[in-house]
Formats: structure tokens, sequence, C-alpha cells
């Protein structure tokens, strides 16, 4: 019944639009004009509100609903987030925190994080909210509530940024002008199927919710995503059975390592079915589904093909049903119930047709299509950001959640400063002694890496004759090709991508990911690692972009020259000095053919006095009066360990031979003029 | 169900096909299907047939027969025919008639009975063939159960025969065959010796060898002339295939060493027909004897593996002190190698094998592991060795995101030192401080902490700490100084110790005087005794800011002063100087140098003043040889174990105030204070010198050491003349070195892709 009178209410909107449109074109220029305007105050709207209002940019964010998160306030319906918020890791590292933080919006403010509005390790739907509204308040982030944009069109202009402004129109008719449409509206229209009898079936979005409504009852769910389950979750204790239906076969998230599938607090009915209680799980294509309902309002399962033959005028009885020709049909028991848990999609209807914002294809239709710098393929200046984004990575990474969005929305905003505002991406500049330790640092702290693995990735740049390198953070690796180009930085000297994955063959629905011998342990065999590990790509230039097209299939970036695996870490501490620092040390070496090791002073005098060329570290330390002399004690372990050569020892009868030898050799040489000459000495070999 | 019935019916076509052949040729490779009669008319006298008398026949026994009739074209390999003879109901003869004969299989030479065989004995193809050839074969192959029969046997043998010592796991196993089918076509040759039993095997001295597998062993007894001697065995290394053990045999067949003349390339020998290596051992007319020893001994050790050929070519041009071997594989050359002993030989060509073994095994495999897991990072691995010591850490705060704030503000000078926790050099640099933190325990108004950036990232971000180990001194209402210098202890302290302010500010010309004498902060006199005035006019405002960061830049290594006062310019006029300017008091020769400071920037301001506190004639340290390098002029260093001698010294110093100084700078260099020199001197010389030494080093522009002809005595007047031979070119570098600096460790962490 509400869907019904909803889609009435839209009728009449888009009929008044209509009128208005027509009248309301040519005369813009007197418009509310905002650089950037965000539609939609959710996570992901109000997460660049943050950024663009930290940059001082002129910006608005439109919410049709009186509050942010508008879609936390209905979803999910039994009000458990399956977002984690752990509280704690036994660690104090903000950004590390982070990883384990999966509900936290980015901002400078220690007070907004979640941990501090929630004691639940899955907290409710309505903390969400609460926050959402504190974000926005305490950030002062200027959103206007109560506007809803029902329309967008183009309206070319060659002054615009991009050659064309975007035209807003609101609820009440109000247009507002913008150079850039961040679109932010998540994924909110509930998915339908249309089948015979689908008008028997009732939405996850207004079923039901209290268990006791579904006293001794028979259920049968369709769909098999996190809200089906939590649904049959739900009811599962008090309903005679549920059975749940859907076209392809459960995806456990901890086989898929992608958190968007079936989650262990929601898998009660797995175990229900799989020990025989009566609930059950099948497979099928809804769109060959049809329900018939018989007198007594039991719903039956039949299947399109029988209805099409039936004489119409008949009633339900009158229906053939699967079980009257095979009579161990399995949903052959009447429903009390069908409820559709099926997910849903992105809201195209506002989009004018001019701005070409496409479905995805198959199983990404329900997103926008959207290049991998986040931008409309159809339109430029228009990006997608939050949920709506996700097909980037969907069913990879973490993109559609708020977890990885706030690191891509960050992204997004890097890519409009330095399009709009000159503003390049920033970019630190170390000397090249600090290329291990900078990656060793961001490969056990950096969140955005941890979460938006395989999606984003650490860009290093080294400098002319690698003796100093720039680090660029989480950049979308997908447009690695246009670096140069987004950046505003220049890679003419090779660079390397950080980035984490998992091992290719480890994850999938039909995985069996506790096999036994799972994780690698051996630095040697790192590049078998199976879970999420760093790896470092290195390219002597920039991939092309057809490279970046050709990547391998299941790779995230093209072929590199080198690329090396970190051993996967039980613990995700990847600060071994054998296991961790050093294979990683050895391969930057080799790329960059530059010793990296570090010295002691002692070693850099005796190099500074006996080589024309030093390792950078006693280059850049040592030779800069920074040099590290140590104590005896350490001086004294290398030595131990054959590292440092032990000049104080008192010399052996073979070596007071060997002097005495060497003064006759000495004396001879200078009677004997050109006599041979004395051989190179490697002092390699004494260090 | 079906797919048997079919099988049957085929069979049985077959059957009925072969039937027929036999009567024709006689000699079908399949199993021949006979009545009694027909089998027993058909014998051969001399000629060896396994059959079976079958009646009705059960599932276990089809299963049999059909084992049976695969096993009959192996058999018809070595004479042998398979026959199943099918007993007619009413035939009661002494095969057919009886319940138990069902279960058995009988073979016979003509139609004399040799053995009979339980059929599940008989249970695959490989089974039937070992079986039976070891019940025919019962001469060449004898079966032992002790060490002592083998022992026995071999004693028999010595002098007359080779022995083949096999163990198998068990009878009828594929290993078994295979030495079966070998002992069919060398059971004359050599005496072949089987045993199921594996305490044996461990008796026969290979206890590595696991008793699951199979092994053969060549007892080489026929060259055994002396009785008390005992047979070498050589175990045959690869698994025991029909293949391999002919190839073994063949191999232990040809001679130990083979003596050729010609040119390697043309040699042809068992070893490189059967794709193994050959090593030559090259020869010459006076060490024939000795080198044939050495190939024989070689060439027991490389038995089975590699052959051995002693090269008798006497050639001129190399040098045969040491045993020389070239590798040939199937006549392609595969190494020419010069080996000192012939351990060496044994072990590169061990390599070589297991190296293939490998290589045939599994593709690629790690070459040389132990290179790459071993660390080389002396700081790395000596802070890895020091990790389970406690550091003395109390005397250090350590500050987190809440503390740190107020920390840095409650004393009036805090040290804070910003780490990593797992980084190397942080760790060295923690322990300095530790140190340090004992000398200074109890100094008023100086505390220190310690801020982890692995725990702790946005206060490091905030203080701007952007790379690991930072330490800064945190002075109360002044901003912070970072340390720029050495990271010792002495340096350390030195830093940490000097609270008064850098530069300190001076209001007053008699200010001024006074700090200029020296008699101001004389316990915190750093360098040399030396103090820095900076004097600018009060409109200098860059200059001045630069100077006060140069200040800071130098905090605990030289005192420095600011004056910039109106009457600026009569301090300028006292000293001669335009401003600004510097003035450096030297407090030991009581002498106060002016000069202009012409560049504007701190670091040059830095530049100039450390340029201006260099010595005339240093003692070189680890610690201050960067400053004199910068110079980049040629060094003259002195080479002292122990301190200089006064003559010495002076003539030195003569030296370096005379004329032409100024191209390059004179040094000495403390071997006992300063030992890495004499690794300097030793990758100069190659072997440490007499001392003291003068040495010409010029490491900028040729690269290039000379060093003072020692039997000249170092006086002002022979150095100078030295010098001048240089200059002229006449002297001869002690050794030229160009960049002996190179990476060169091995390509392992790439994936190559």
């Amino acid at each position: 019944m509400a869907s019904s009178a909803a889609q009435h209410a839209w009728g009449l909107l888009l009929n008044f639009l209509f009128y208005v449109g027509s009248y309301d074109t040519g005369s813009t220029s007197t418009l509310p004009h905002h650089n950037y305007c965000i539609i939609g105050a959710g996570p992901s709207g109000l997460q660049m509100a943050y950024f663009l209002q930290r940059a001082g940019r002129d910006y608005v964010v439109f919410e049709r609903s009186h509050a942010p998160g508008s879609f936390f306030a209905l979803y999910p319906r039994h009000r458990k987030l399956i977002s984690i918020n752990k509280r704690y890791t036994g660690k104090t590292n903000s950004e590390f925190n982070l990883r384990h933080d999966w509900n936290s919006l980015l901002s400078h403010d220690s007070r907004l994080l979640f941990r501090h509005y929630s004691r639940d390790f899955f907290p409710d739907a309505d903390t969400m909210v609460h926050y959402l509204e504190d974000f926005a308040s305490m950030l002062e982030l200027r959103v206007q509530y109560n506007i809803a944009i029902i329309h967008v069109r183009l309206e070319k202009d060659p002054q615009a940024w991009n050659g064309h402004y975007f035209i807003l129109t609101d609820h009440k008719n109000q247009n507002y002008k913008c150079s850039v449409l961040l679109v932010a509206t998540g994924t909110w229209v509930p998915n339908v199927v249309n089948f015979p009898g689908s008008e028997f079936v009732e939405g996850y979005e207004s079923v039901s919710i209290n268990p006791e409504d579904f006293a001794g009852q028979t259920v049968l769910i369709l769909g098999r995503g996190n809200s089906a389950f939590e649904t049959a979750e739900n009811i599962l204790g008090i309903t005679n059975f549920v059975h749940m239906v859907s076209r392809s076969r459960v995806r456990l998230s901890w086989a898929t390592h992608y958190v968007g599938d079936l989650r262990a607090i929601n898998n009660g009915l797995l175990d229900t079915y799989q020990l025989k209680s009566l609930d059950g799980l099948l497979e099928g294509d809804l769109e060959d589904l049809a329900i018939v309902k018989d007198k007594k309002g039991k719903l039956h399962i039949t299947l399109k093909f029988y209805l099409e033959n039936r004489n119409r005028s008949a009633g339900a009885e009158s229906v053939t049903l699967p079980q009257d020709e095979l009579d161990n049909f399995a949903t052959r028991a009447p429903y009390d119930r069908v409820i559709r848990c099926l997910g849903w999609k992105f809201d195209f209807s506002i989009y004018n047709r001019s701005l070409r914002l496409m479905p995805g294809k198959g199983n990404k239709k329900k997103y926008p299509q959207i290049k991998p710098s986040y931008e409309s393929r159809g339109t430029r200046g228009l990006f997608v950001l939050g949920t709506a984004s996700h097909s980037i990575d969907f069913r990879k990474s973490a993109g559609g959640f708020i977890h990885g969005f706030r690191y891509t929305t960050r992204a997004v905003h890097r890519l409009l400063e330095h399009r709009h505002h000159n503003v390049p991406w920033p970019s630190p500049i170390y000397p090249i002694t600090q290329l291990t330790n900078s990656i060793i640092k961001r490969v056990n702290e950096a969140s955005g890496l941890y979460q938006m693995f395989s999606v984003l990735g650490d860009i290093i740049l080294l400098r002319e004759n690698a003796t100093a390198f720039e680090y660029l953070e989480e950049y979308p690796v997908g447009i690695l090709a246009e670096l140069e180009l987004h950046t505003g930085r220049k890679a003419h000297n090779g660079l390397f991508v950080v980035i984490m994955e998992y091992g290719k063959n480890f994850s999938g629905a039909d995985k069996d990911v506790f096999y036994y011998n799972r994780a690698v342990g051996e630095a040697q065999h790192a590049w078998q690692s199976n879970f999420l590990h760093p790896v470092i790509y290195y390219y002597k230039r920039l991939p092309t972009e057809r490279e970046m097209r050709l990547h391998p299939p299941d790779w995230p970036l093209s072929r590199p020259d080198a690329i090396h695996h970190i051993v996967e870490d039980f613990l995700t501490d990847w600060t071994a000095p054998n296991a961790h620092i050093l294979p990683l040390r050895r391969f930057l070496e080799n790329c960059l053919g530059t010793d990296l090791r570090s010295f002691f002073a002692e070693s850099c005098f005796l190099f500074a006095l006996t080589r024309q060329k030093m390792p950078p570290f006693c280059q850049q330390g040592y030779m800069r009066m920074q040099g590290l002399v140590g104590n005896e004690r350490l001086r004294h372990h290398a030595m131990e360990a054959g590292l440092l050569k032990d000049y104080t020892v008192k010399h052996s009868t073979d070596e007071l031979l060997g002097w005495q030898r060497s003064r006759d050799q000495l004396l001879r040489d200078h009677m004997t003029p050109g006599s041979s000459l004395y051989p190179l000495v490697n002092t390699k070999d004494e260090l | 169900m079906r797919s048997q019935m079919n099988r049957r019916v085929s069979c049985f076509s077959v059957l009925l096909l072969c039937t027929h052949c036999l009567f024709v040729a006689g000699n079908a490779n399949t199993l021949l299907e006979l009545s009694t009669q027909e089998y027993f008319s058909s014998l051969e006298p001399g000629r060896a047939s396994l059959v079976y008398f079958s009646r009705d026949v059960s599932p276990g026994v089809r299963l049999f027969l059909e084992q049976l009739e695969d096993s009959a074209g192996a058999l018809q390999e070595y004479g042998i025919s398979a026959v199943k003879v099918n007993c007619l109901k009413e035939d009661r003869s002494r095969y057919c008639g009886k319940e138990n004969t069902l279960m058995k299989a009988y073979l016979f030479r003509g139609n004399v009975l040799l053995r009979e065989f339980p059929t599940d004995a008989l249970f695959d193809v490989n089974a039937i063939v070992a079986n039976v050839l070891f019940a025919l074969l019962f001469n060449e192959v004898k079966y032992i159960s002790t060490l002592v029969e083998l022992q026995n046997l071999e004693n028999s043998l010595k002098g007359r025969s080779n022995v083949v010592f096999v163990y198998v796991p068990a009878t009828g196993t594929p290993e078994h065959r295979a030495v079966m089918e070998a002992a069919f076509v060398y059971g004359t040759a050599h005496q072949f010796v089987l045993t199921t039993e594996g305490v044996l095997l461990k008796n026969v001295g290979h206890d590595d060898s696991d008793t699951l597998s199979a092994r053969l062993f060549f007892c080489h007894c026929q060259g055994v002339l002396d009785r008390t001697q005992p047979c070498r065995r050589t175990p045959m290394s690869r698994p025991l295939t029909t293949v391999n053990i002919h190839t073994h045999l063949k191999l232990m067949a040809a001679p130990l060493v083979t003596e050729v003349a010609e040119d390697p390339e043309k040699v042809s020998t068992v070893h490189l027909q059967l794709g193994l290596p050959l090593v030559f051992i090259l020869s010459q007319k006076e060490t024939y004897e000795v080198d044939k020893r050495t190939a024989e001994f070689v060439a027991w050790q490389l038995l089975g593996k590699a052959g051995v050929a002693l090269l008798s070519r006497y050639l001129r041009s190399v040098i045969l002190r040491s045993i020389a071997i070239l590798l040939l594989k199937a006549g392609v050359q595969i190494k020419y190698l010069v080996l000192e002993d012939t351990d060496e030989i044994i072990a590169v060509l061990e390599d070589k094998i297991k190296g293939e073994q490998i290589h045939e095994e599994e593709d690629e495999e790690e070459e040389d592991e132990k290179d790459h897991n071993e660390q080389d990072d002396q700081v790395m691995e000596a802070v890895h060795r020091d990790r389970k010591r406690e550091l003395p850490l109390d005397l250090i705060r350590t500050l987190t995101e809440e503390t740190f704030n107020a920390a840095v503000t409650e004393t009036t000078h805090t040290g804070v030192l910003f780490y990593a926790s797992w980084e190397a050099v942080c760790l060295v640099m923690l322990q300095l401080y530790a140190e340090v933190a004992v000398d200074l325990k109890g100094t008023q108004g100086i505390s220190l902490a310690k801020v982890n950036c692995w725990d702790w990232p946005d206060v490091c971000m905030k203080e701007n700490v952007t790379q690991f180990p930072v330490l800064k001194m945190y002075e109360k209402g002044a901003r912070s100084v970072a340390y720029a210098g050495m990271l010792g202890k002495a340096e350390l302290l030195r830093f940490l110790r000097s609270t008064i302010s850098c530069p300190l500010k001076l209001s007053t010309i008699e200010e001024v005087e006074e700090y200029l004498s020296g008699e101001v902060h004389a316990d915190l006199l750093l360098h040399r005794s030396t103090s820095v005035l900076g004097i600018f006019c009060p409109s200098m405002k860059e200059a001045r800011e630069a100077f006060v960061e140069a200040g800071n830049l130098l905090r605990g290594y030289v005192t420095t002063g600011l004056y910039a006062e109106d009457d600026a310019l009569v301090l300028a006029q006292k000293y001669a100087v335009a401003l600004p300017a510097l003035l450096l008091a030297r407090h030991e020769d009581h002498k106060i140098d002016s000069v202009l400071l012409s560049k504007q920037s701190a670091q040059d301001m830095v530049q100039t003043i450390r340029a201006e506190l260099l010595e005339t004639f240093p003692e070189i340290t680890v610690e201050n040889l960067p400053d004199y390098l910068r110079l980049e002029k040629p060094l003259l260093i002195l080479f002292s174990d122990g301190d200089l001698n006064q003559g010495m010294r002076t003539d030195m110093l003569s030296l370096v105030n005379g004329k032409g100084h100024e191209a390059f700078v004179a040094c000495w260099l403390n071997l006992k204070k300063t030992p890495v020199g004499r690794g300097v001197l030793k990758a100069y010389f190659g072997t440490p010198p007499p001392l003291p030494l003068l040495a010409w080093v010029n490491l900028h522009s040729s690269g290039q050491v000379f060093a003072f002809p020692s039997e000249q005595p170092v006086t002002e007047m022979n150095i100078l003349s030295w010098l001048e031979k240089l200059k002229a070119g006449l002297e001869r570098p002690s050794s030229k070195y160009s960049c002996l600096y190179n990476i060169s460790r091995h390509c392992w962490p790439l994936v190559c892709l």
C-alpha cells in the first residue's frame, strides 16, 4: 500500500516538473551557484563535505530528509549494523585503529570516533544516525535539509569548469547551479522482481520486524544477502520453518573476503539448514517463479510455465502445481508469507538523459557506470561517491561501505583539488634512505590501503638518480596511467606502487579457506601468501592506459618490471627485521641499484676515505655530520656478526710478518719504479 | 553390469580367435586357452609355461585371469607362455580334479612342474613376471636373509665375479620385476643377490636409506684378489627401474678410468653415450703415476655418476700445477675449471648432478638461500642481537598524545626523542639516549622524554616529525630546536646540556666584550673554546633571523651570540668589518677574527661558521672527517700509532703555516683513537705499512693515494720537495682506486616476470 501511494506521489511530481521545467529554462544566470553540490547527507556526502570544508571550498549538501543518514533511520530493519566497532586493539596508533573501526568517518576531531558513540561490537543503526548528526553539526558542515533534488540536467557553458553547469531542481522547484556534482545518494530503491503473484510478496522495507507476528507460520524469503539472513535470523525461532530461495549459491564473507557477503553474525539459518532443523536454502531463478494464493490464504509456489497454460477463469485450485507432476518437489509445502529481501539499487530517475548516467552491466546494474576516478562515464564533473560508487570494486573490496569509501572519497577530493584549484596531490619528499622505513610504516598502520585493498595504493615517485622520493598516499590505482594528469606530480624516474592483496586463488564462494597450511611463513614463499599482505610493484616508467587495460585478469595493476610480496603475517605486523624488512630492502635495492643499508659512522669514515661513491645512508647522514656513532656495545654486536671489522685487535704473528714484508716491499718498490702495481683492493669484502 | 558382460563376450571372442592362432603360429602374445589334453600335448621340452587350470570362474579367479591375460605378452618376451586350461566337468585328473588347485597356478618347464604359486601371490602383471622369473632364475638370483650369507657369497666370488645385491621391500613389486628382468640379461655376468630383509640393508651401511624403497648395490668383488679385502659397494642412486638398472650395470662394467690422448671433443665413452658428464684430468709425463692415482680416486668417488678420463696431452701453455678438469656432457663442453684438489672436483660434480636432479624434479627453487636470508645491515643486525636486553629507560618519560603538550612546558628544557619502535637506527638512538639520561640525571631544568611515533602518529605529525629518529629540544616559551648532529653520546650530551639560548642575545657593548672574552658560560664553551658572535644592524631582519636559525642548528656544537642593537656599527668599526658580520673569539689564542657574512641563508651561515671553526692541523676522527672533506681539497694525512711526537708536529705545523698550504688539508690520524684508520691503510696498501706514514689522498679529483717515502725522515723540507714531485707527476700512486663502491648482491627478491 505504502509503495503504491509513493508511486502516485512521484507521478504527480514528475508531471509538475515537466510543466515547470519547460517554463523555467534559459535564465539560469541568477540561480544560486555553488562550486560543489553534494546530493545526499549520508556518510559519503558528509565525508566529502568535510574535506571540502577543510579545503575552504564553496559547497553545499542537499538532503531530502530532515536529518543526515536517513537510510540508517530505516535500515537495517532489525537495527543491527554489521560493520564492526572494535574499541580495543591493544594499540594506540589512531591510523591503525581505523583499520578495525568500520563506522567512523575521517576527521581531525578525535571525539568523532564511533567508539565514543557505541560500546557494541555490532552497533545499533540509531547510533549511526546519531553519529552522522553529530558529524554534520560539530564540524558545521553546510547541509540543507528537507530539500529533495528531483531533477538534474546540464546547461552548456564554455565558462564553466567542465564546459557545463549542473542544474538541480528541488521538490519546491527551486533550481541550483553547480560546477561539480557529487552524487552521494547511495542505493536506496528496493530491488523488486515481478512475477505472477508477486503482489502477495512483502518487502523487506515494510515487513514486520516483530517476531510474534510470525508465530507458527511458514515463511519463504526471496534473496540471499545479509538482509535476507537478518530477516530469517529474527524469526527463526518462532516460525514453523523458513525457506530461502535465490538464484546464486550462498556467498560467505569469510570465504570471499568481501564484507558485503553473508556475515557470520547473520548466518543462523545455515546452521539450522545443515542440521536439518526444517529450515532450508534453495537455488532457483526468481524470474521463473509464480505464487498462487489458495482460498485459505496459503501461498503456493509454482512456476510461470504452469500459469501460462492455465484456464484464466478457474481459481487457484485449477492451477497445476509442480508437485502434481513431481510429487517430491522441494517447495510443495504452502507458505503463510513470502518476504522479498533483494537489496537496493541506485535511483537513476532524477538524472536527465543528457547526463548519460547509465546502469552498469551484469551484477553491477544496480550501480551507475563510473570510471576508476569515480567520475561518471557520461558526464565530466559528475562524481559518484559512497555506496553508489561500488561498481569499481563490487564483490572485491570495501568501496561500498563506510570503512572503504571514506578513503575513496578523500581520493576524489584530492583529484578535484588538483583539477580545479591547482593543489597537487600531497606528496612529502624524503631522502632515499627513508624508503624502506616509509613503506614499512605505511603497510603497518595505513588504514586506507588496508580497507581498500587492491583499489587504493601508495605511490612512490623516484627522483632523479634515486636520491629522494615523493610519497603519495592512497591513490586509486585504476587511474595509475593518468597519474601525472590527476596529481600534478611527475613520474619520470620510475615508481613503486604499494598495495595490499589477498592471495590470487584464495578467496571465493566455493573455496575452502580453512585448509591446512593455508598461511605462508617463509619469506621466500611470500608470493604465495593467501591472507591480506602488502605487495610492491615496481615500474621503470608509468604504465600506459593501454597497458593498464591489458592487465592480467584478477590483477589490480598492469605487469610491473618487478614485484615483491611481503609475506603474510598472522598479526598483520610487518616489522620483523629478517622476514619482512630485509627482503623488502633487497627488493628495493635491486630495483634502484642502490645500497639501502644503514651504517655506523665508523664504516662511513672508511668509505669516505677509500671510495668515491658512498651508500646513501653515509652520503645523506654521515657526510652531513649526522652519522650514526652508536655505542661500543652495538658496534661490538656488529663485529660479532662479521658486519663491522674490529681494527683494535692486536695483530697476530702472521700479520706482523706481513708488516715486515710489506716494509721491505715498499722499499724495494721505491728503488725500482715501474714494477707491477699493487692490486686493487676491494673494501667491500671487509664489511 | 552391462559393460562387464560386454567385456566378457569380447574376451571370449578374442580367446577364440587366439586359440586358432596358437595352432597356426604357436607364439601368440595372449593367453592361450586350451583343454587339458591339448595343453599337455603341446608342451615342448625346455619351454616354460605358466598355467592355470580352470573349472568354473569365480569373481576372485576372474581377476587373476585378467592379470594373467595381461601378463601374457610380457612373459612371452622371456619365452614363457601363459595358458588357461579349461577343465572338463568330468575331468578328475591331478590338476583339474582337486578343489584346492583352483587357487593355484603352475609353472612348468617342458612337462616338469617347477613351482606352484598361490594365485594371490600373482596379484598383478609385475608380480606374475617377477615371481615367474624368480623361479626360473633360481641359480642366477640367490635369495638371502642374513648378512653372513651375503659375506660368504661375496667371499666365494672374490676375484671371479661381481655381485649385484638388491633389497626389495617385498616380492612382486615393480622393483622386484625390474631386478628380475635385469637378472635375466646379466645373470650370467654377475651374481645377483636378493633380500627382503630391511635389517640387512641397514647392515650394509646405508642407514640413511629407508626400508620402504628398494636399493641396489654393485659389489666390486671381481677385482678383489686379496681375500681379506672387502668388496667395494657402489649404491645405485636412482630409482630401481629396468632402464636405470641396465644403465647402472653398464656403467659398472665400463673401465674405471679411460686413458685418452686425442682431442677431448672426439672422445666417446659409455658415460657420454648415456648422457653423463665425463671428467678429463689432464696429465703430464712427469706426474703420470700420481695423476693416474688421482684419476682413479676421483673415479671411485664418482662411480655411477660421471666418468673419468686421463688426458695425456702435454700442453705447454697450460700450467699444470694443479689438477685441471674439463667437463663434457654429450659432446658439449660444460666447463673448464682449474681445481686445487680432488674434493673440489667431486663437490663441483655432485653439485652439478644434484642441481640437475633438482632441476628435473621441480623447476626452480631458490639457488642460494643462505645468502638472501642473511642480514647484511650492520646496524639492524647489531640492534637485533641486542634485542633481549632491557634498556634502562626509567629516566626518560614516555609521552602520549594526552601528556605531550603538558610535558614539554613543565620544565624549562625538555628533550624529546621521536622514534619508531621497530626501526633500527631509532633503536640505536634510544640506547644512546638512555646513556645520556644517566649522565644528565639530576641536572636542573632539563628533562628527557620520548614519543613512539608508531604509537602516536598524530603527535609526531603535529610536531612535524616525518622521519625517524628526531631529537628535539623544547624550551619553555620558545620554539623547539631539532638536533642535527652526529648520533653519538658525547654529541647528544653537548646538545642537551647547552641550555643557554642559542644564539645568546646580547644587548650592550659591555655584554659583548664579556662574551668575547670567553668569561660568560666558560663551563659551556663547546667547540675548541671558540665563541661566535653575529653582529647585525637592527634593519637586517632577514639576516638576523637566518643567524638565529643557524645558531639553533649549531646548538651543542658552538656557542653563538647575537648583537643587533642600534650601536652595532660601533662594534663593526672596532673590528674593522662591514655588517652583517661574524666575530670569532678564539680564547686559546686570545684572538678575534672577523668574517663578513656574504651569504644570507641559515644553511650558508652554518657552513661559514663550521668552516671558520676548522683547525689548521687537525686530528682526523670519525666525528670530524666530513667537515674537512667538505672543503673538497686533497688530504695530507699523517697516520700515527698513538700521539704525534713533538718534532713531527712542529714540522707539520710549520708546513701548514707556510706557503701553498691552502691547496690541501694537512691532518693526522691517531690509530689508537681511530682504529678504523687501519682499515683505510689496508685499503690503500693491502698490508699495513710501517708507521708513522704520511699519505697524500686526493679523493675529489684523481682519486689517487701517494705514500711519502718511508726511508726519508718526515721533515718540512722533505715533505715540500715530495709535494713538488707529486705535483710534477713523478711519484707513482701507491694505489689508484677508482670507484670501488658498487652494490653487488644477488637479484633475489625479484620475482622476474
